[in-house]
């Protein structure tokens, strides 16, 4: 059985005659394909249809199969549409092969498709375009490109979307393709002499290419492998690979052994960065702030984005600490911006408690956290870490002077009062224990509610409700 | 000064950054617009130097004039090398033409810091404007921020760029410290940090926003958000400058990853300038170094390997004579031969020589039928790496055939300190 189609990478024809085959029965090995595109190719007339067309459902085939016939069929293998109707046909007759991606024909056509989608993307490369006027006055841009496979059709939407509003043409040994700036129109292949001169402008482009080339790292075996011989000659640049290269190595022996000169001009660094001086007391906030970001007494500094120090106004009744920045404080600079700062803000929301008239701080100023593959899982922050930085929290309140300090949970609490406090056991009450004088409140700290079982967080979250109004009402009182 | 000679100097003075990708943009066009331009997810490399490194972007610099005086760089305020200055229009000109002639997929701009970092950035932003509304582009832009730029500035460029990107430089604050005084690395960060909520805020809005029915009939549409650097933002690493081993680079490349969601980190091999600082002596650049820096970021990002688990030396040093997951292997050869047909993937992943790719056809290949040693032949995988760690139906490695992997020369890595 032999076929003829009429154009090699008509998918409609191809897939009309296979299914035909495939209706009758015809076995891979009986059918002899034939589409490469020759002289005189409407020629030869197909043998006759091996039987009329059988009507039914044809053979269902995966619709990642019938891409795969639409890329295969670009290719300039003879064997193509023998090696797809071996597929189709086997896809018909072995309900297995469609879930084995090792099968050596499945395997042996998404080589050819791959070769063929290596075409397009090195087509979309390496086509040059060259500003040519035309007769009619009118600028169009030309090139001319030798494709491996039959791509220019397949690859011809791409530039029309890419130059929209350019007058384009592409041509290569077997097609030509010219956009007028609305539709494509293809026609036969162009010689190689209409292949357009280069124009005044080239010179600019290789002008970069000679300088963006960096001489002390030459690797030439690298760029053949992207960038084959074969494309070169169509390639203005790649006149410049050859001196380039053999240059490369006594320029860059030149660069290590030219003596060092004096400096252009010798100036003090300019100072945009204001470092803090160590050991002086902050004088505001501003300058606590700065001091904190640079502090790296402790090694969580290091690692974490900025320092983030507490936000509200200065004197307020109440001072509200947590135990250290999350990742989204981590990132703002501000407290009380994640998950927990979020439930906070509803809470005090419910109460009529205004965010803006509290100041918002942590213990802790910088975030601790662990890596686990891209993410940054919270930690809290050892002992001795709190203890660090301690001072920062000590400074800020003799710069805020609150009334009452609420302490957000154990770190807070540790911090505010110098001791260990068991957080359910002291909750609710106002303590006069510090030296300034201060009342400090203990409570949870929010995220120990979002860490609660659903079924327990209702009424958790009522106690806390009720621990933050016992400490709003009575600062007042309790500070007198 | 005319533009052939700018364009040598400003390209010269570019070419030490290591970033060239186009790549992971929003798919757009330019039919029915008034410009050129399109982006189709995946980038073009144009064209390859003779360093091996694609050109996919005029990437030049705005000026190399510049106040700052970092070592490292041919651009610092005490270097001699020659100097010069694009206006902007020139810029645009040098960009649409490029891509008429399709030579590049867009603009990599960067720029010497003069006056101040906000004056710098809004001429680096003004290009943008420009192409991309005088013009119309719609190819790939990625520019360089300015660490202390304002906010605003910044919100602009991230409407008009792919990508944005704040180069580290060093993989240390002390690095950083001893060898570019001027720079400042937790400004460095909080900048990132900035890139990283707005990149993140234009998703989610976007995510947010209600379709709406204009027309009875016609398929609900969403009003799209303005954009924010759709392609993310990348930083660079110079290696080799200091003496930063690389346990310490590839930490510092997860906590970027970890913490801003980077889409790269680019390691730049230190290499010879012109008009070297004293401090420096300069050595051939580290390449092979460089590459094993860069396979090592390619495990820790698709392969699931934790950044500490990757060099295994003393020394903090990766082996430059095997690649790092061959080398992983070695060091933990307690863990293979792994079987083809029952190991999970993470274990498939951890064999040397299996790509993303293959390991995941094994899988789909194992749910119907058994893996033979033959079928690795068919993945095109190196069988000489994979064979000696792994198991399959017809294959079992001889003992002692996992050290018979490694090659016999044991290079020394090229250390500048």
């Amino acid at each position: 059985m032999h076929v003829r189609l009429d154009d090699p990478i008509d998918l409609d024809a191809f897939r009309r005659h296979a299914r035909q085959l495939l209706a009758g029965g015809v076995p891979p090995a009986q059918v002899e394909w034939n589409g490469e595109r020759v002289a005189g190719r409407f020629d030869e007339a197909n043998d006759a249809p091996p039987t009329p067309l059988v009507a039914g459902t044809p053979h269902a085939v995966p619709a990642s199969f019938v891409a795969l016939c639409g890329d295969v069929i670009l290719h300039r293998d003879p064997q193509r549409f023998a090696l797809m109707y071996r597929l189709l046909w086997r896809l018909a007759h072995e309900p297995s092969l469609r879930h084995d991606p090792l099968d050596a024909d499945m395997l042996q056509a998404q080589l050819l498709a791959k070769a063929v989608h290596r075409d397009i993307h090195k087509m979309r490369a390496f086509v040059r375009f060259t500003r040519v006027v035309g007769d009619d006055g009118l600028e169009r841009h030309v090139a001319w490109f030798e494709p491996d496979h039959h791509i220019v059709e397949a690859n011809a939407p791409f530039f029309a979307r890419r130059f929209a509003q350019m007058r384009w043409a592409i041509l290569t040994p077997e097609r030509c393709v010219e956009w007028n700036g609305e539709t494509l129109a293809f026609r036969d292949g162009a010689d190689r002499r209409e292949k357009p001169p280069p124009d005044a402008g080239e010179q600019l482009w290789l002008t970069y290419y000679e300088h963006i080339f960096n001489p002390a790292r030459l690797k030439v075996a690298m760029m053949r492998r992207e960038m084959p011989r074969r494309y070169w000659h169509n390639l203005p640049e790649a006149a410049l690979i050859q001196p380039l290269t053999d240059a490369a190595e006594a320029r860059s022996q030149s660069m290590i052994d030219a003596p060092p000169t004096a400096a252009r001009r010798i100036r003090a660094p300019i100072a945009l960065h204001v470092r803090p001086a160590e050991g002086v007391a902050p004088a505001d906030l501003g300058e606590l702030r700065a001091a904190a970001h640079a502090c790296r007494a402790c090694p969580i500094g290091a690692l974490a984005t900025q320092a983030v120090c507490g936000e509200g106004p200065l004197a307020p009744q109440h001072m509200l600490v947590g135990e250290q920045p999350g990742d989204q404080e981590d990132l703002t600079g501000r407290p009380f911006v994640g998950p927990a700062g979020q439930l906070l803000d509803r809470a005090m929301a419910q109460l009529g408690w205004a965010r803006d008239s509290v100041y918002l701080a942590n213990a802790v100023k910088h975030f601790k956290y662990e890596l686990r593959g891209k993410r940054r899982i919270h930690k809290t922050a050892a002992q001795r870490e709190a203890d660090a930085c301690a001072h920062w929290l000590d400074s800020e309140i003799s710069l805020v002077r609150p009334e009452g300090l609420v302490a957000l949970g154990a770190t807070a609490a540790r911090a505010l009062l110098g001791r260990p406090v068991a957080v359910q056991a002291e909750r609710g009450a106002w303590l006069h224990e510090r030296r300034d004088g201060r009342p400090v409140f203990v409570t949870l700290h929010p995220s120990a509610l979002l860490r609660l079982a659903d079924g327990e967080r209702a009424e958790a979250y009522a106690r806390w409700l009720d621990d933050l109004e016992r400490a709003r009402g009575t600062v007042a009182a309790a500070s007198r | 000064m005319d533009i052939q000679r700018k364009l040598a100097i400003l390209a010269d003075a570019a070419k030490y950054d290591a970033s060239c990708a186009s790549s992971g943009s929003q798919p757009r066009d330019s039919l029915g617009g008034r410009g050129i331009g399109s982006t189709e997810g995946a980038g073009i490399c144009h064209s390859y130097a003779p360093d091996g490194r694609c050109i996919s972007l005029l990437k030049v610099l705005l000026t190399n004039h510049c106040q700052y005086d970092c070592l490292y760089c041919v651009n610092r305020a005490s270097s001699n090398v020659p100097r010069a200055r694009f206006r902007v229009e020139e810029v645009v000109q040098l960009t649409l033409d490029f891509y008429r002639r399709n030579c590049i997929e867009g603009l990599f701009l960067s720029s010497g810091i003069i006056k101040s970092p906000d004056h710098t950035m809004e001429q680096v932003v003004e290009v943008a404007r420009q192409l991309r509304e005088d013009h119309d582009f719609r190819g790939y832009i990625h520019l360089k921020t300015i660490p202390d730029a304002s906010d605003e500035l910044i919100a602009r460029a991230g409407r008009y760029a792919d990508r944005l990107s704040i180069n580290v430089e060093m993989p240390t604050t002390e690095g950083l410290q001893a060898l570019a005084p001027e720079k400042d690395e937790s400004a460095i960060r909080r900048s990132m940090a900035r890139l990283r909520l707005r990149i993140d805020d234009t998703r989610e809005e976007a995510r947010r926003v209600v379709p709406i029915r204009a027309l009875p009939g016609a398929a609900p549409t969403a009003a799209k958000p303005p954009p924010f650097a759709p392609a993310g933002q990348s930083t660079q690493m110079i290696v080799g400058a200091d003496a930063t081993d690389d346990r310490h680079i590839l930490a510092s490349s997860a906590t970027l990853y970890g913490a801003y969601k980077l889409k790269r980190v680019y390691y730049s091999a230190f290499s010879p300038i012109p008009d070297a600082a004293r401090a420096l002596p300069l050595v051939a650049p580290p390449l092979m170094r460089e590459h094993r820096l860069y396979q090592a970021d390619w495990l820790m990002r698709f392969y699931g390997f934790e950044h500490q688990e990757i060099v295994a030396a003393p020394d903090g040093l990766l082996r430059l004579d095997v690649d790092p997951k061959m080398a992983w292997a070695l060091a933990h050869a307690e863990r293979f031969p792994v079987d083809l047909n029952h190991a999970p993937r993470e274990m498939l992943l951890r064999v040397p020589g299996l790509g993303v790719k293959a390991v995941e056809r094994l899988l789909q290949a194992r749910r119907v039928r058994r893996v033979r040693a033959d079928d690795l032949r068919r993945l095109h995988v190196p069988a000489r790496k994979v064979l000696p760690f792994v198991v399959a139906d017809g294959h079992r490695p001889a003992a002692g055939a996992m050290a018979a992997a490694v090659p016999a020369a044991q290079p020394t890595q090229a250390a500048l300190f």
